[in-house]
């Protein structure tokens, strides 16, 4: 979810785009991700290379594509909506790419980027989501066994606030930054004019890049991720509402998709001749 | 919840040939009995299964049928006798020395909702018989269990307890050929032949049990997301069992779905090699080869890999035309769509045997394990629905309830309690179709799009909000106040001093 709009929170959009790729690269399929954005940096007049997001300086990625697959996208990326799409309190006629259709064994990874502050999150400028409202969200969607567990990170100033009142289980979060602390931006483009990206994410997708499908890499290295050399601010996490010990946890339980399969060794015996119905 | 105490009853017969009585029966027959089981399913609650057994003798005409040469004829007669209700179990003990029972066989299970025991051994033998065919043939504790595994304690579950799929209003199936290589094979396969000779009775027996609808689609140029290995020794391509799990997403991504509905998707994929790639083999964790060649994913659906032999000559012409064998298909996604839903072949001791159920693809009594299953899980699904509701209703005290969806939870609970009460007396139907009921008012009520609370007020910044707004407001009213009340006393005073 990247909650900001406007030219000058370009590297919100490229955060997100890029965790979004990054996510898919490990592979998730677009069905089972939900991507809100303000999309409007590809097509900003002020853009000098229209049609692309750039993540990277000197314009080495470009994150956006016709591969990326917006479901909430504009004006419909509101506290509203995504409180309606955590709690499945959807109207029936919205699409199936524009819900939640997690169950019990789903793990949920949800990624937020934008301004925020002391408990709370700027979305879009003219609203803003507190932490208690989302702890509840969570805790709704705890009843209806919408999870397993779910991976909460947030990259904005003073992040750690917004993980402050969780209260359901199986939730484990990271945070770019402490309460009273600034996250900061890592470098500007000159071509392009504006901050490219946020270092917590900058760094974290460098810390993705290693990780394949089959990786066995844990929890605890992305907690030592950017450290304050780095990153200026200091990082967070919470892990006190998870079962597992977050060593156990591998990383693609919540970046990729690794499927249990069994092999099939029966079959059902079918009888080819039955006459069950006349074959025209 | 409270402490919910549930029964669950099945009704059985038991029914004896001539000559096949136990010298050690309690009472003459017939007679009624009685057996209590406690299932626990975790601190609180517990449910209670009564099997109702009657004991009688057999009428003529079961007699009749019971002479037949084979199992399989005297299930067939027998099934035509009885009015077997859904959930309920017959038991026709036969004499030791009845020919209806091949050598060996002591136990048949047919694939209606009756079993021939042999008699011998007495009271003792036919009572744990009698267990062993309730547990296989309605269910077991392992399988009530798995059904409520929101409310289990995770140490009790079993191990697949979370593989089978939910229980849901409806399912929708799509059979997808996947050919990454057209320019070498062009494959045809009837799979609208297929689905309505070999799926669609099978289909049409779990109708009861939920709406399905069948989709079928072709796939080109869709690769697997891992490269199989070449060995040498068999010269033909591998596909090890720790890769199969990366297999399915790449694929996942270009299957799709419905728009409309929302109904879990079962998945069967039918990936025919390419020409450069074939033949290829699944191994399994030891290194063996599979002989179904394919594997499943729970709640996902399942993969078979269709090998196309190589042309005879290597100018063949290209693209070579492939005529898919269904049945050899159908069977493989048959079974694992048996297994998809939790029916796996158990194992059983070597003198029980298992009637095959044909083309129907599941017995009767698999019907009733899956409706006993899912029964349980909806109730559960349904009080843990509206206890949630009522929590949220009692944190947030300003959110409104509209009167549809109050009468959605009223109707709820109305279902809830008659699924419980039909349980309770051994009417599985019933109690399917009413717990069902419960569920979708339930999820009606609770996914409503009015109960969404966005106004978190905490106390300070209502005085916040409030105060600069009527502080400022409220000085000079008050004020004004102040002095009409003065002036009041002063009009009182003053009349006595003018006096």
């Amino acid at each position: 979810v990247c909650t900001s709009r406007f030219w000058f929170n370009y590297r919100h959009v490229a955060n997100t785009l890029s965790v979004y790729r990054s996510v898919k690269r490990l592979g998730i399929p677009d069905s089972h991700i939900v991507l809100m954005l303000a999309d409007d940096m590809a097509c900003n007049p002020r853009n000098p290379k229209p049609a692309t997001v750039f993540s990277h300086k000197n314009m080495e990625l470009n994150v956006y594509g016709d591969d990326v697959e917006v479901d909430y996208r504009s004006y419909e990326v509101t506290v509203e909506n995504f409180l309606r799409v955590l709690t499945g309190r959807i109207p029936p006629s919205t699409p199936r790419s524009k819900r939640l259709l997690s169950d019990d064994r789903s793990n949920i990874l949800i990624y937020m980027t934008g301004h925020g502050g002391n408990g709370f999150l700027k979305f879009q400028d003219s609203e803003e989501i507190t932490n208690v409202e989302l702890a509840d969200a969570f805790e709704q969607m705890w009843q209806k066994r919408r999870y397993n567990e779910l991976l909460f990170i947030i990259d904005t100033c003073q992040g750690a606030s917004m993980y402050e009142r969780f209260y359901s289980p199986n939730i484990m979060a990271l945070a770019s930054s402490q309460i009273g602390e600034d996250s900061l931006s890592h470098q500007p483009d000159l071509g392009i004019g504006v901050h490219l990206m946020d270092r917590y994410t900058f760094y974290v997708l460098e810390f993705l890049e290693e990780i394949h499908p089959a990786s066995q890499t844990n929890m605890n290295d992305l907690f030592q991720v950017c450290p304050k050399s780095l990153c200026v601010s200091t990082p967070g996490h919470r892990t006190d509402l998870f079962q597992r010990d977050p060593q156990n946890v591998l990383i693609t339980d919540f970046f990729g998709s690794v499927r249990k399969v069994e092999i099939t060794a029966e079959t059902v015996s079918l009888d080819s001749d039955l006459a069950g119905f006349e074959s025209k | 919840a409270a402490s919910a105490q549930l029964q669950l009853a099945v009704p059985i017969a038991v029914v004896f040939a001539p000559g096949s009585v136990p010298g050690d029966l309690p009472r003459p027959l017939p007679f009624r009995d009685v057996e209590e089981m406690e299932i626990s399913v975790n601190l609180r609650s517990s449910i209670t299964s009564r099997y109702e057994t009657l004991y009688r003798s057999t009428t003529a005409q079961e007699e009749a049928a019971l002479n037949a040469a084979t199992a399989r004829e005297a299930d067939a007669a027998l099934c035509l006798l009885q009015d077997a209700s859904l959930g309920s179990l017959t038991v026709y003990v036969v004499p030791e020395a009845s020919s209806v029972l091949s050598q060996g066989v002591s136990v048949y299970v047919g694939k209606h909702r009756s079993a021939l025991v042999r008699a011998g051994g007495g009271l003792a033998t036919l009572r744990t018989r009698l267990r062993q065919l309730t547990q296989l043939m309605s269910f077991t504790a392992s399988s009530i269990t798995a059904a409520l595994s929101d409310r289990v304690p995770d140490s009790q579950l079993s191990p697949d307890a979370r593989r089978h799929l939910k229980s849901s209003l409806g399912y929708e199936i799509t059979f997808s050929l996947l050919n990454p290589d057209p320019k070498s094979h062009d494959v045809d396969w009837n799979i609208e032949d297929a689905v309505n000779r070999y799926v669609q009775p099978v289909l049409d027996k779990l109708s009861l049990l939920a709406n399905f609808s069948v989709d079928s689609q072709i796939l080109y140029y869709a690769v697997l997301g891992v490269t199989p290995r070449f060995d040498k020794e068999s010269s033909s391509f591998l596909l090890s069992a720790h890769s199969l799990p990366h297999v399915i997403n790449p694929v996942e991504a270009r299957l799709g779905s419905s728009a409309a509905s929302l109904y879990p998707v079962l998945n069967f994929l039918l990936y025919v090699p390419e020409r450069s790639h074939s033949p290829l083999y699944i191994q399994d964790r030891d290194g063996a080869s599979v002989s179904t060649n394919a594997f499943h994913s729970p709640r996902w659906g399942g993969i078979m890999v269709y090998n196309v032999e190589a042309p005879d000559s290597p100018s063949a012409s290209l693209p070579l035309h492939v005529d898919v064998d269904m049945v050899r298909v159908m069977e493989v996604f048959l079974a694992q769509l048996r297994l998809l839903f939790g029916l796996a072949r158990e194992e059983l001791p070597p003198e029980f045997l298992l009637e095959s159920p044909g083309n129907e693809g599941l017995a009767d009594w698999e019907l009733d394990r899956l409706l006993w299953a899912h029964t349980m899980e909806n109730i559960a699904t349904v009080s843990t629905t509206l206890t949630s509701l009522a929590q949220l209703l009692d944190k947030i005290g300003n959110i409104v309830i509209k009167d549809d969806v109050a009468s959605e939870v009223y109707q709820a609970v109305a279902s809830a309690q008659s699924a419980m009460a039909n349980l309770a007396t051994g009417h599985l139907q019933l109690a399917f179709q009413a717990s069902k009921e419960a569920v979708t008012s339930s999820e009606r009520a609770f996914f409503d799009p009015s109960l969404l609370h966005l106004l978190y007020f905490p106390d300070d910044q209502k005085f916040a909000i409030y105060i600069p707004l009527f502080l400022p407001m409220a000085v000079p009213i008050l004020l004004s106040l102040a002095k009409i009340v003065r002036e009041a006393r002063q009009c009182k005073k003053e009349p006595t001093k003018m006096d």
